[in-house]
């Protein structure tokens, strides 16, 4: 993380565990059990997550529920103001999504604009009967509004601070982290 | 990574890092094809000119067809034939589309070059889609495409193209292509029809169809260009067929599995027998649904960022 330094330690291995399960038991309890329940990922980071959730809703219900992956590229509201084109990769919802309850999983939700185009490429593969949503970290600073059903921490930032969260399958380490621009860099 | 490059205009100097960038972002516009809602809003407010100066279906709709799941407009322009013999004109033109406010031409034209100098004028973007006897690079990404999807991998491929090679920018964009990406490319076809040192490209010349077969992983049958056979490049079609069409007794001395392409329109019974191209392992449907995936990711590659900031 070029020209950041960390600044604290929100969550660690243990942390994001606990947070983990306290979610997979509120999304069977809010849902009244799993029928009609499918997990997806939103790329990077949610997509791990939401394999999570799935493994940990497996052992409390001892039923499966599917999971998908979503990449939301092609729906970012500012593509045509980056100076170069994000990677497009694959977006991989092997089910219908059509009457289902469909959780949304990311790692942080901080302007609302990931999930703005979340919310725009799932209705696009058909109609969900509802859409939920379930976040690691909620960091604030909402530009639209949209909020989460399931949120494992909430920690109010200033803008000018970065959240970062490492996962063990992408990252190789396993910690939430509040970053500042490091102004010695 | 993005493409580092404005336009699109031949695989000539291409390298395997950037055709990937293309092939893995067309693996992702083929999952939007398969929707039942084909359209994502990625490319909302762009325009995208088609401009034809040689009779093209295919191509064209295609082109067409990936601008319009990609959200942008998309319009048509079939230029007649008679003003195109001039630089000049296509000078011109490319003053209008860009004051018409064209985000990305794709230029198709009988002359070779002719997309490199509208290039060089124009901001837009620009895509060949066909110049003379030169490139056809959408073709070829198309092609790499299916291979790679079929055969999960392009390196260490034996790729043999047969047919009028002379005539075919299929052709010429095949070589450059499967041959960065690490594949072994075999030509054949009538000495009449082969370019004179095309080795120099790095391709294996064959002069009989068998040996070019044999073992081949991939065999992509050109086009015989009837319209252009008045030359008497060779005698008859039936003679052709018998020493240059791919038929099932033919296909057997490729490898197990081998995938049979053709860029189409394909003359049945000429350069491919028809139990060959409705065939189990003919893949020619799939190219045609395979090149709007690629499509839609060179447009989205070429026509996204902010302007002026792509680097040339």
């Amino acid at each position: 993380m070029h020209g950041f330094k960390q600044k604290a330690v929100i969550l660690d291995t243990e942390g994001i565990r606990r947070a983990l399960t306290r979610i997979a038991h509120e999304i069977i309890e809010r849902n009244r059990g799993i029928d009609k329940l499918a997990l997806i990922g939103i790329r990077s980071r949610g997509v791990p997550l939401a394999a999570r959730l799935a493994g940990k809703i497996l052992q409390i219900e001892g039923k499966e529920v599917p999971v998908g992956t979503l990449d939301i590229t092609l729906y970012r509201d500012d593509l045509s103001t980056l100076s170069t084109q994000p990677l497009v990769r694959k977006t991989e919802v092997p089910f219908p999504v059509e009457g289902k309850t469909i959780v949304l999983v990311d790692d942080v939700m901080y302007t609302g604009r990931t999930i703005r185009a979340a919310l725009d490429a799932v209705i696009d593969l058909g109609r969900p009967k509802l859409i939920q949503l379930a976040v690691l970290v909620d960091r604030g600073h909402r530009e639209l509004p949209i909020r989460a059903d399931y949120v494992g921490k909430n920690v109010p930032t200033s803008k000018k601070e970065d959240v970062a969260v490492l996962l063990e399958e992408i990252d190789g380490e396993e910690k939430v982290i509040i970053t500042e621009e490091d102004k010695h860099y | 990574m993005p493409l580092l490059r404005k336009d699109l205009l031949g695989l000539e100097g291409a390298g395997a890092d950037e055709i990937n960038l293309v092939l893995d972002t067309a693996a992702s516009m083929k999952e939007v094809l398969g929707r039942k809602i084909k359209k994502v809003p990625a490319l909302r407010g762009k325009t995208v000119v088609n401009l034809f100066y040689e009779p093209s279906t295919r191509t064209r709709t295609s082109f067409e067809l990936s601008a319009k799941y990609l959200s942008a407009d998309s319009v048509n322009i079939a230029a007649s034939t008679s003003s195109t013999v001039k630089g000049e004109s296509l000078k011109d033109t490319a003053a209008t589309l860009t004051a018409l406010g064209a985000d990305l031409v794709v230029l198709r034209h009988p002359m070779a070059g002719a997309p490199h100098m509208l290039a060089g004028h124009i901001k837009a973007a620009v895509i060949n889609a066909g110049d003379g006897a030169h490139e056809h690079p959408t073709q070829s990404l198309l092609d790499m495409y299916t291979v790679r999807e079929k055969k999960g991998g392009i390196k260490g491929l034996e790729v043999a193209i047969v047919g009028d090679v002379l005539h075919s920018r299929v052709a010429r964009s095949n070589i450059w292509g499967f041959t960065a990406m690490g594949a072994r490319v075999r030509l054949c076809g009538p000495t009449t029809m082969m370019p004179a040192e095309i080795e120099k490209t790095g391709a294996h010349v064959y002069s009989r169809m068998e040996e070019a077969l044999d073992g081949a992983d991939v065999v992509i049958m050109l086009r015989i260009q009837l319209e252009r056979q008045q030359q008497g490049l060779f005698p008859g079609i039936r003679e052709y067929a018998g020493l240059f069409g791919l038929n099932e007794k033919r296909l057997k001395l490729a490898a197990p599995k081998a995938l049979v392409m053709h860029p189409g329109p394909i003359n049945r019974g000429v350069e491919i027998a028809h139990e060959v191209a409705d065939g189990i392992q003919s893949v020619i449907n799939e190219q045609v649904t395979n090149g709007v995936a690629v499509r839609m990711a060179l447009l989205y590659l070429l026509m996204g960022g902010g302007p002026g900031e792509v680097a040339n």
